[in-house]
């Protein structure tokens, strides 16, 4: 499916979240924990490390990679897959700014709630 | 008698070599007189690539230089290209007229590049990449810029092509064949180094058939276009697709002469009295373009023009690619085969590739891209056909993971046998090296390069030798290197220290740019670790970077395995009371507050509060006085006391007074690790000082002070630092304490350790001894409180990014569909 026939949910401002920092969104099968890069690209990924469940939110996030506060996990904020030596992946609910809005893709977020 | 005569055509690595076995074995044996048809002395080629690139200057990489022939007697005629050599006779003759008659000869003329013969291939800017000469013409060319082509996407092509891509110039680089390095890669590992090119933004094009080189009318490069029409412009056009063993002056000698000059395992043509060396040599039908091969002919021909009876028997090869950055190893022969079994390991995101072709259960070949460390072992054992069905399961990680072993490369080096390759072009064993540096007391790198030749050549098993002579030294041999901060850098803790420090560098991205970080935003462990430097060289000028911190020190509580948090109010050297005791209780109940507990450092800790609560329950324990107990911190945690003479039968001092003076006086201050406290008001010792980062005991006639104890990943009793008369002394003493351990300390290091580095003495003499700069630390201790000393919860509680807390959103499933 391409960009243009998906439908986004909008979410809050870009502003609303920290330059390499992390904001949740509440839905309800659990948090997603929505990234901004330095260089303003946003990224959503479940906020739930598979190794023991650590908020991703709350981790270090550098370049486009966040890293686990519990265990030091590194997982690639584009594919959510875990980097380095770690096996893992988190899912990934497709994300974009338009006009300083951030949008979620709906289609990745039903698929959660189903 | 009169000494016999040696005459040498070329002046290559391979005669240098040469000449250091004759006179190591007997300097006193020939007059030697060397024809070198370029005009220089001997110089490592294997490092024209840093010259290109500019990592490095001609003078650099001399091997010999003018002194060396004079010390050893040689003459050297240098732009003296030998024209003839007459058998009969016994002599040559160059081009210049010069003549010498030999004894014995050796022939060293080397190869030729192999020049496609192309349309334009005579045009003017169409280079070879063989020697300085050449690189000389390419760093003339890369001054004016512009694109360069690169015929020939092998190890020669792909050096030159890095090296002027540094120089500045953009590159393409044109590929027969369908993966880059065919001969040595297979192709996953030719991909890997292909995307590595085109990411320092290197056009690579394989299957690339070059058709013509275009002219500009004046005899001067413009272009060049492929068989498939496509026409590529270039100032330069490099070709580099392999070499040719130079043999003419050897047929035109009558020698026999086939790919190269053809001798037999006594490396002597078919002529006995001439031997031939180096490149130019067709040994067993095969030519060689490595060093490696070229010196062990050296040894042997030296051997022989001594009367020995050596014998040249073959090698197998092993290349590494000399580009910076990209680690590259491959050996033997890795095609695929019914009665082969391979081995691939593969990390993608540490771009690592190894592949391991067995036979027998016998390593046949070896690739390795990212991660090279290994490369020797794996040649060792493929070198030496060594069964290896015993290690298979786990051989691919390296000869560290084998036998239970630790993963240390230290001890990888300690257990490798004696006649381990250490050094491949130099073919140096370990045995050699360890000799080497215990009989002839060797303690520098330079020395061992010097005796050993072990990494004198290309120079990447530096790593190995260095552990080599750690191994050897033991804590004797003290290495320039250090351990890198992290992956993102080169550099240790106190170098970036340091040059923060002169390079007045104030910020994370300025140091990152200025100190050439690897990465583009650092990672987990340096951002930390920069952001305390930073706060700690520059107090007043650094604006604390929040989104460097960890989770704890953003959001100053402590999170736990659910992700719920921790909050821990302060309570001044441990003493509470009922008040605050029923403040706690109430926050307690209000929130739903799952655990309370008492800390070990005489505080009350609430366990398992929602992150969206923290700042309501700040603002509750604000309103009864608390402030945040920093128990998260890289910081001041706790000054814990005993009661004291207040109290106590035996107290000899105030000792929860003087705790709670040194925690006001302290907190909030931020440290490389977190620093814990305590003061004991007799040697009884009942606030466990001795076993603190920094203790006091109080006694009598004052105050003890303690420091560099340890009771946690290990145990270490205190060291005394010396003993003060008055209170107002001891809180000097240990905040100028605090400040040298504040301005030296490795991030998460904590005072024991950099005690233990630095030295207690010295620390003790700078903090007893010298007032002056005992008053200096204190006084810039004090200065950075005043923008440390802000309590965060109250600074949260009113309102600074306060809705951080909160979810950004909330959606119901509806909102989703």
């Amino acid at each position: 499916m391409n960009a243009e026939t998906r439908s986004w949910v909008a979410i809050g401002d870009l502003a609303d979240i920290p330059r390499e920092g992390a904001r949740v969104v509440k839905t309800d099968r659990g948090c997603i924990a929505v990234f901004r890069t330095v260089d303003d690209e946003v990224f959503a990924l479940d906020d739930r490390c598979p190794h023991k469940g650590g908020p991703l939110s709350q981790g270090i996030v550098h370049g486009s990679s966040v890293t686990c506060p519990l265990h030091n996990w590194v997982f690639d904020l584009a594919t959510g897959l875990a980097r380095g030596a770690d096996e893992g992946s988190v899912p990934v609910t497709a994300a974009r700014v338009e006009n300083g809005k951030v949008l979620l893709a709906a289609d990745d977020l039903a698929r959660r709630a189903g | 008698m009169e000494k016999k005569k040696l005459v040498i055509v070329g002046n290559g690595m391979a005669p240098g070599r040469m000449l250091e076995y004759l006179f190591e074995k007997d300097s006193d044996a020939y007059d030697v007189t060397i024809f070198n048809a370029e005009p220089r002395v001997n110089y490592n080629r294997l490092m024209l690539s840093p010259v290109l690139s500019g990592e490095k200057a001609y003078e650099d990489i001399i091997t010999h230089g003018d002194d060396w022939y004079g010390a050893h007697g040689v003459t050297l005629h240098k732009s003296a290209k030998v024209a003839q050599i007459d058998r009969n006779e016994k002599t040559v003759t160059a081009e210049n007229g010069l003549k010498a008659s030999y004894d014995k000869l050796v022939i060293a003329t080397g190869s030729n590049p192999f020049i496609i013969p192309l349309p334009g291939k005579d045009l003017d800017g169409v280079l070879t990449y063989r020697d300085l000469d050449d690189v000389e013409k390419m760093l003339d060319a890369a001054k004016s810029g512009g694109r360069v082509v690169v015929i020939g996407g092998g190890l020669l092509g792909l050096e030159a092509a890095a090296g002027l891509k540094m120089q500045g110039m953009d590159v393409t680089v044109l590929h027969l064949m369908p993966t880059l390095m065919e001969r040595q890669l297979d192709p996953a590992a030719g991909f890997l180094l292909e995307e590595e090119f085109k990411r320092r933004g290197i056009d690579v094009r394989t299957k690339a058939n070059s058709h013509e080189i275009l002219g500009d009318g004046s005899g001067k490069v413009k272009g060049i276009k492929l068989d498939d029409g496509t026409e590529i412009e270039a100032s330069i056009v490099v070709m580099a697709v392999g070499i040719r063993p130079s043999f003419d002056l050897a047929k035109s000698a009558s020698l026999d002469v086939g790919r190269g000059v053809q001798v037999g395992d006594d490396m002597r043509t078919s002529d006995p009295d001439i031997f031939a060396l180096g490149e130019c040599v067709e040994h067993r039908g095969m030519c060689y373009g490595l060093v490696a091969p070229l010196y062990e002919m050296a040894e042997v021909i030296a051997d022989n023009l001594l009367g020995g009876a050596s014998e040249y028997t073959g090698s197998v090869t092993a290349t590494k690619l000399k580009v910076t950055g990209v680690d590259l190893y491959s050996a033997g022969d890795f095609a695929e085969g019914d009665d082969r079994e391979e081995i691939v390991l593969r990390d993608a995101s540490a771009g690592v590739y190894k592949r391991l072709v067995l036979k027998d259960n016998r390593i046949i070949g070896a690739v390795l891209y990212g991660e090279t460390a290994d490369g020797p072992w794996f040649f060792d054992l493929l070198k030496k056909q060594s069964d290896v069905s015993e290690m298979r399961e786990t051989l691919i990680f390296g000869q560290a993971y084998q036998g239970g072993a630790p993963l240390d490369p230290t001890a990888a080096v300690a257990a490798l046998p004696d006649d381990a390759e250490i050094c491949g072009c130099n073919g140096v064993c370990k045995g050699k090296i360890v000799g080497a540096i215990t009989h002839q007391g060797l303690t520098s790198l330079d020395d061992v390069r010097a005796h050993t030749k072990a990494s004198a050549s290309c120079g990447t098993c530096t790593g190995l030798v260095e552990q080599l002579m750690q191994v050897t030294l033991g804590d004797a041999y003290n290495p320039a290197a250090v351990t890198p901060m992290c992956g993102c850098t080169h550099l240790g803790h106190s170098e970036v220290r340091r040059l923060i420090k002169s390079k007045r560098l104030k910020t994370i991205p300025q140091v990152m740019q200025e100190l050439e970080w690897t990465s583009s935003g650092g990672c987990a462990k340096c951002r930390p670790a920069l952001n305390y430097y930073l706060v700690s060289d520059w107090p007043d000028e650094y604006a604390d970077d929040y989104q460097s911190r960890f989770i704890n020190e953003r959001v100053h509580a402590n999170i736990q395995k659910d992700g719920t948090y921790s909050v821990v109010p302060r309570m001044w050297g441990g003493m509470t009371s009922s008040t605050e005791l029923r403040a706690i209780a109430d926050v307690v109940d209000k929130f739903n507050i799952p655990a309370v507990k008492c800390t070990g450092g005489q505080r009350i800790d609430m366990l398992g509060i929602k992150k969206e609560d923290l700042p309501e329950v700040w603002a509750d324990l604000g309103k009864a006085g608390f402030v945040s107990g920093q128990a998260y911190a890289k910081g001041l945690r706790t000054v814990k006391t005993c009661v004291g003479s207040d109290w106590c039968r035996f107290g000899t001092q105030d000792s929860t007074g003087l705790g709670i003076k040194i925690e006001k006086f302290m907190w909030g201050s931020w440290t490389p690790a977190k620093l814990k406290l305590a003061v004991s008001g007799c040697p009884r010792n009942c606030a466990e000082a001795t076993c603190k980062d920094i203790g006091v005991i109080c006694v009598d006639s004052g105050y003890e002070i303690h420091f560099a104890g340890a009771a946690g990943l290990d145990i270490k009793g205190t060291e005394v630092l010396g003993l003060v008369k008055t209170e107002d002394e001891a809180l000097e003493h240990i905040v100028a304490l605090t400040q040298m351990y504040r301005e030296q300390g490795h991030y998460l290091e904590r005072i024991y350790k950099w005690a233990k580095r630095i030295g207690y003495d010295e620390i003790r003499s700078q903090i007893m001894d010298d007032a002056e700069k005992r008053k200096a630390y204190y006084d810039r201790f004090v200065f950075s409180q005043k923008f440390a000393q802000i309590d965060p919860w109250s600074e949260r509680v009113s309102g600074k990014d306060k809705h951080e807390f909160k979810p950004m959103a909330v959606l119901q499933a509806e909102a989703a569909e």
